[in-house]
């Protein structure tokens, strides 16, 4: 019934319900009392916007909420005042994306995922860095010699 | 009263991939649990800028070592969503059979471990001994033991035909002979029945707030199973969740040898109605599209996010594994217990920190 | 009262012989169809360098005119990609243990 009547299984497309982002909290709170379990916190970067997925799920359904952050000021609310266990997945967005969280419930201060380079996935204050070449595999059909002959 | 801090991990004998705990203690009993993971964080969900969507099969399957093939299952499945295409009947059975001979493989793997984790050293050695028939069957079928390479866009790679199909019946019979020799120790014996009943319970109500997936949320009563969604060919197939009720390290146990028995059924009905055909569609072009995959792994439920522009690399590829959904869930049931049952708390989630970690 | 629940299967499993391979005593039993270890024919390669593009791992090297076909054993994951994508079949995964290796160098055939 009304908006909560959109579900996603395997086999259908794709429904997102966006919301901004100062519903987050009133919107989780309503999905927590009518049952729903956190599934997941997903965290996408589109150009200079970060897209958040909230997904809750109860028995096989499964419900995703999507807010969108600029990149420059990615300051969230934690929603883990209403589900606890949604710690980890803020942490991890913070220590991957460089996305600050307020009121966390645990908050691990960036030391959840000790990595060597800090926010590998892109900080929003600093352009990401681009993969390391990969080496190996080479198909060579003129070697330098024999390009030179007239 | 003083309290200690024990690190417990990254190395240690009973985990089977590294995690760090600091575990504060009070005279043998744990009052505080802080994890630390990162230790195998590989940064898999970046390479999706490297590799076009048809290599990254090889990738998301080499995401874990011990649920491999239901990564690839679910990788390929969500890009076939996106794509529309319409994987062939066959394929689709023989992705379920391998996904529950992965299945398998999985809980006779943590059946072991937890043996070991008890001090039951050749209990250990009896499941793992079980477990190698499986693997066997797994690399006749294959051609490797734990990363299967079977799956991919648009089907599977390789057949398996009627005479080894009625082989794969057959060994399934002595292992599960042999897999009701094992578990009627681990559901009978009284040192074992002492290590794990009363401990680390958790209630419906916690569990489903803690956001529990898999054997751990199902032996608290309720929670569903991802295969009733019926992708691949669970459709078809007739089964029912195993769920306990008591919520204890003995129920989440319980749930996985029932577990066992309930994919041998599984494959054999598979096998039984096996229809014939192709056992892949040819995929041109390039994915574009968004989609949310969800699909039962040994652990639980694991939900891939997959966002594709329409050319041959990902945007994005997300996946968020079981044992990450479980692992607040650990650090509740830590909170109060005591030291020596800290390695049995943990495995009990069934920990599978390369997935967590990616 | 249940506290000897093993003997049973302990007991079965002291007369028996043990279910290892007593390797390298014993020769290890290779299943038909595993994938071990990549092998070229020679006489059947065209140097076409269509399994270089396939490699996921970019394990394979060629060297048109020098007629050179090298693989790195340390990267290669036996997938079998270049297996099915050769054009002359001249590709193949024995189910041979892989041998050891002491550089990361091409090992060329």
């Amino acid at each position: 019934m009304g908006l909560f009547a959109e579900t996603t299984i395997v086999n259908k497309p794709l429904h997102l319900i966006p919301i901004p982002l100062d519903l987050l909290t009133g919107r989780v709170l309503d999905l927590k009392t009518r049952g729903f379990r956190l599934a997941q916190i997903g965290a996408a970067r589109r150009g200079d916007i970060l897209d958040l997925t909230y997904s809750f799920g109860k028995d096989l359904e499964l419900v995703n909420l999507r807010v969108e952050v600029p990149a420059r000021q990615a300051r969230i609310p934690s929603i883990s005042p209403v589900f606890w266990c949604a710690f980890v997945y803020e942490n991890e967005i913070h220590d991957l994306f460089d996305i600050e969280v307020d009121n966390l419930a645990v908050d691990f201060q960036g030391h959840f995922y000790e990595t060597a380079v800090r926010y590998p996935f892109g900080s929003p204050r600093a352009p990401l860095a681009p993969p390391a070449s990969l080496p190996g595999g080479a198909v060579s059909t003129v070697t330098a010699a024999s390009a030179s002959t007239p | 009263m003083a309290r200690t801090i024990i690190p417990f991990g990254p190395q240690h004998p009973v985990l089977p991939e590294p995690v760090h705990l600091d575990l504060v203690v009070e005279d043998e009993t744990v009052v505080e649990a802080r994890p630390s993971i990162g230790f195998i964080h590989r940064g898999l969900e970046r390479l999706v800028e490297r590799k076009d969507y048809l290599e990254f099969v090889y990738v998301a399957e080499r995401v874990c070592g011990i649920c491999s093939f239901i990564h690839g299952q679910t990788y390929c499945q969500a890009i076939e969503e996106i794509m529309g295409l319409d994987v062939p009947p066959r394929a689709r059975y023989l992705r379920t059979i391998w996904a529950e001979l992965s299945r398998l493989h999985s809980h006779l793997l943590w059946l072991g471990l937890m043996a070991d984790a008890m001090g039951f050293e050749s209990l250990f050695m009896h499941s793992w001994r079980v477990r190698e028939r499986v693997l066997d069957v797994i690399e006749a079928t294959t051609g490797g033991r734990v990363i299967f390479g079977s799956c991919k866009i648009g089907g599977v790679r390789r057949d398996i035909d009627a005479n080894m199909l009625s082989k794969i019946a057959r060994e399934l019979d002595a292992i599960e002979r042999e897999m009701r020799q094992i578990t009627h120790v681990f559901l009978n014996d009284n040192s074992v029945k002492d290590r794990l009943c009363g401990v680390g319970v958790l209630t419906d109500a916690e569990a489903h707030t803690l956001g529990c997936v898999g054997p751990t949320r199902r032996a608290s009563g309720g929670g569903a199973d991802m295969r009733a969604l019926g992708y691949a060919a669970y459709g078809d197939l007739d089964f029912q969740p195993v769920t306990r009720q008591e919520g204890d390290s003995y129920a989440r146990c319980a749930v996985r040898c029932d577990e066992l028995f309930q994919s041998a059924g599984l494959i054999r009905d598979a096998i039984r109605r096996m229809p014939p055909g192709e056992i892949e569609v040819k995929v041109t072009g390039a994915p574009c599209g968004e989609v949310i995959a969800r699909t039962e792994q040994p652990r639980g439920e694991v939900i891939y996010q997959v966002r594709a522009n329409g050319s041959r690399n990902l945007e994005r590829f997300r996946v968020r594994t079981p044992t990450f959904a479980n692992l607040p869930a650990l650090l509740k049931l830590l909170q109060g217990c005591e030291l020596a049952d800290v390695p049995i708390l943990v495995l009990t989630i069934d920990p599978c920190i390369s997935c967590t970690e990616r | 009262m249940a506290y000897f629940e093993m003997s049973r299967l302990a007991l079965k499993w002291a007369f028996k012989r043990p279910p290892t391979t007593r390797y390298p005593f014993e020769p290890r039993r290779l299943l038909p169809g595993s994938r071990g270890r990549l092998v070229l024919q020679k006489q059947a390669c065209v140097y076409c360098a269509v399994c270089v593009r396939k490699c996921p791992t970019r394990a394979i090297a060629v060297d048109r005119h020098l007629k050179r076909w090298g693989v790195d054993r340390l990267r290669c994951i036996a997938c079998g990609y270049c297996v099915e994508v050769c054009p002359k079949d001249a590709l193949f995964l024995a189910p041979a243990h892989a041998g050891p290796c002491v550089t990361k160098d091409f090992d060329y055939c």
